[in-house]
């Protein structure tokens, strides 16, 4: 009546699932799955920045059509951008992974460069168009340096998952292993003192 | 799994930030709808405004909370929000209808944390207009009861103008998934008594009796075991989210936020 056999069975696959997840396994799935959505939400946001740009650009040009040096820095480095295929699987390939964020690193310079100019014209800055885009650019900067610290946050928790004993063991067993994570954007350039040139002639007041 | 793996990683990220840095301003424990560390309301303007936010949740479901600081240093008042934002979860838990209103009053500085839920009513240039032409035009002033209460009835007004899901009932809501559990849990006793026992009937009793109840009266210790284990698994996964205020009715917490919203100066 009692199937020993049976019930032994099932007592060694209840043992044995619960082994595996003492050893990290579930962890690292859940982990996993969690970088996943985290860095979505990092795609999701410079995707929406990037959105933004073409407008803003147009609205500044409706003013300061003259500053092309900066709108060209602003439309090239958004090129370079989209030119990169931000896709999930950038965070499994380091260099494809610092590349995107060097690219990403240019395109804040550029459009705080484009901002910087439009200080410059009293009149696009009461533009109600201009001060909506800037708003919503403010927001979206924003909401990448959240998205970008869960992503930090959860890479962390999954690196060190992955990098801790004995669940070390069960990453390598199933080929898991440690993803980048952001780090300071521009380290050599907060090194270096910000220059200052009064050569330059100043940018033109508008009119 | 993955809500305590989630659970985990934020524990993490707070120790993380609580290790990492010292310094940084702490975010206050949420008791109420107002909290003023400054000192700038009195009594009577903080419940007039509490009872304004109390009867809007009740009537509208969204919760707003407004923070008074001194200061947000060596914080930006953005990283300072969503670090409040995220201890304070106001809204509703996957409906995310919470809005913070945050004056540093010191720097100088405001800052409206909006939740996902309602980043389509207030997105980020509607909630810099509220910031720059509603609120500081008073704080300029110096009249600081003025500038909020007429921010939060604009975001009132805002909010009023989203369809969403009705406010819950007090009560109703809260252990559907300890349920759930305890049923599963019972489900699967039943299942594995059936197993065991080699007789099906009394697991089939066991499994559609719904669980536990069903199970303990075939009175088998380690399967009590089990069901207590399943049981008690059922408790903890229908564990509560967040801060909270007493008097808010049946509105629950656990919104979530992203960074929405804008900030301003004055």
């Amino acid at each position: 009546m009692f199937k020993w056999r049976n019930t032994f069975q099932w007592l060694i696959a209840t043992f044995m699932a619960l082994a595996l997840s003492g050893c990290g396994y579930n962890t690292l799935q859940s982990t996993d799955e969690d970088i996943k959505a985290t860095w979505a939400e990092v795609l999701n946001q410079y995707q929406r920045r990037a959105d933004l740009v073409p407008n803003l650009v147009n609205v500044v040009k409706g003013y300061a059509a003259h500053e092309q040096e900066v709108f060209i820095s602003v439309t090239e480095a958004r090129a370079r951008v989209g030119a990169i295929q931000a896709t999930p699987e950038l965070i499994n390939d380091e260099v494809a992974f610092q590349k995107f964020i060097a690219a990403q690193g240019e395109l804040t310079g550029a459009i705080s460069r484009l901002l910087l100019v439009a200080e410059n014209y009293p009149q696009l800055k009461a533009d109600g168009l201009f001060r909506d885009l800037q708003a919503q650019l403010e927001g979206t900067e924003n909401r990448i340096t959240v998205a970008r610290n869960r992503y930090i946050a959860a890479v962390k928790t999954y690196n060190v998952t992955v990098r801790s004993f004995p669940s070390n063991l069960t990453a390598m067993l199933f080929g898991y292993k440690t993803k980048p994570s952001f780090t300071v954007e521009n380290e050599a350039a907060i090194a270096v003192p910000p220059k200052v040139d009064f050569g330059a002639p100043a940018p033109a007041v508008g009119n | 799994m993955s809500r305590t793996a989630r659970a985990f990683a934020a524990g993490f990220f707070l120790l993380l930030c609580a290790l990492s840095a010292w310094a940084q301003v702490a975010v206050p424990e949420l008791s109420r709808q107002v909290t003023d560390l400054t000192a700038t309301l009195d009594a009577a303007q903080v419940a007039a405004l509490e009872g304004k936010l109390a009867a809007f949740e009740a009537q509208q479901g969204s919760q707003i909370a407004v923070l008074i600081v001194p200061t947000t240093q060596p914080e930006d008042i953005a990283q300072f929000g969503i670090r409040v934002a995220e201890q304070w979860k106001i809204g509703r838990e996957k409906i995310d209808d919470g809005v913070l209103l945050i004056v540093a009053k010191d720097d100088r500085t405001l800052r409206l944390e909006v939740g996902y839920g309602l980043e389509g009513a207030i997105p980020d240039a509607i909630a810099k207009r509220v910031i720059a032409e509603t609120i500081t035009p008073y704080f300029k002033a110096g009249d600081f009861y003025g500038g909020i209460d007429a921010g939060v009835q604009q975001l009132m007004r805002l909010i009023e103008g989203e369809p969403l899901p009705p406010p819950a009932e007090s009560g109703s809501n809260g252990d559907d998934g300890a349920l759930v559990m305890l049923i599963v849990g019972g489900m699967v006793a039943g299942w594995l008594l059936s197993l065991v026992m080699g007789r099906p009937a009394a697991g089939g009793v066991a499994a559609l009796g719904s669980g536990a109840v069903g199970a303990m009266l075939l009175g088998f210790t380690p399967l009590l075991l089990f069901i207590a284990v399943f049981v008690f698994a059922g408790v903890a996964g229908g564990g509560r989210h967040g801060g909270g205020w007493t008097s808010g009715g049946g509105g629950g917490f656990g919104g979530g936020f992203g960074g929405g919203g804008a900030s301003g100066s004055w």
